[in-house]
């Protein structure tokens, strides 16, 4: 009896965490196609992206570890591979975007970029 | 600090080979009792005891945890709302912290956390310039990531 609850139990969790992680995944393709510039859809793509993968492979975890008793290190290494990617690869692809010219999009019209002007400053 | 973890692991591989199982298990409380060991021995040891650090490690990953579930909502509010309230920008941020390990981990914490996205560091490692989607708070969230990650950063690593 007590174990068929805690199957359940786990069940719900998984069911959870799974559909969670493919909601943030969504949610960072809409907003991929939504927002205006490069910026601010790096901010979409790392962010949600990062927790919806890492909700969907905690999810296979759970699965695997209640039902099967299997422990997969591998999805674990998954997981903190794209925690330790995904900001760094950002990083570059921001940084390749401003140096090749790109302007942040600006809601006023007037950008706020204190980055270009000390740039600007040096050459 | 090595030294401490060295002696940790002698005493669990000897706790192996005197209870004569040669499993994780029996590795695994060999480890405990070596840390409850080093911890009681703490005085006559040099240095700090070393789980202190790893104590420390452990909450970094959990205010990391926890920074990137608060940002995610943030973003998912702005892909679904209606029209473009927000108005991005990049700031200036000064930083305290030194060696490239400390600011990679900075970058990446500040690229996970609620509206701010690094984009490049000055050469002198004094400056991070960092992308906002709302750039007219942008004293609050100077204050926040100097306020709680620098300060955790600093605690490991110094």
């Amino acid at each position: 009896m007590t174990e068929t609850v805690i199957d359940v139990i786990f069940d719900i969790l998984v069911i959870l965490l799974l559909i969670s992680g493919a909601f943030f995944i969504i949610s960072a393709t809409i907003g991929v196609i939504r927002f205006p510039d490069v910026y601010t859809r790096l901010h979409a793509s790392t962010k949600a992206a990062t927790l919806g993968i890492s909700g969907i492979l905690i999810g296979a975890f759970i699965f695997l570890y209640a039902n099967h008793g299997i422990i997969s290190g591998k999805l674990i290494l998954g997981i903190i591979f794209v925690l330790l990617t995904a900001p760094v690869s950002a990083h570059m692809i921001g940084r390749a975007a401003h140096s090749s010219g790109v302007e942040p999009w600006s809601k006023t019209g007037e950008t706020r970029d204190e980055y270009a002007e000390i740039k600007n400053k040096g050459s | 600090m090595p030294l401490q973890i060295i002696l940790n692991l002698i005493i669990a591989i000897m706790w192996m080979f005197l209870s004569e199982s040669y499993q994780f298990t029996s590795f695994l409380t060999g480890f405990i009792i070596g840390a409850l060991l080093l911890y009681l021995l703490q005085r006559f040891i040099p240095d700090a005891f070393y789980l202190s650090y790893v104590w420390k490690i452990i909450k970094l990953l959990f205010l990391f945890a926890k920074e990137l579930v608060l940002s995610n909502v943030e973003i998912v509010k702005w892909v679904y709302k209606r029209g473009r309230d927000y108005n991005p920008g990049i700031f200036a941020m000064p930083t305290d912290l030194r060696t490239n390990w400390e600011i990679t981990m900075l970058t990446s914490l500040i690229s996970l956390t609620p509206g701010t996205l690094s984009v490049a560091i000055s050469d002198d490692n004094n400056m991070i310039y960092i992308h906002a989607m709302d750039i007219d708070d942008k004293e609050e969230a100077i204050l926040a990531i100097k306020d709680t990650f620098e300060k955790a950063i600093m605690e490991v690593t110094r």
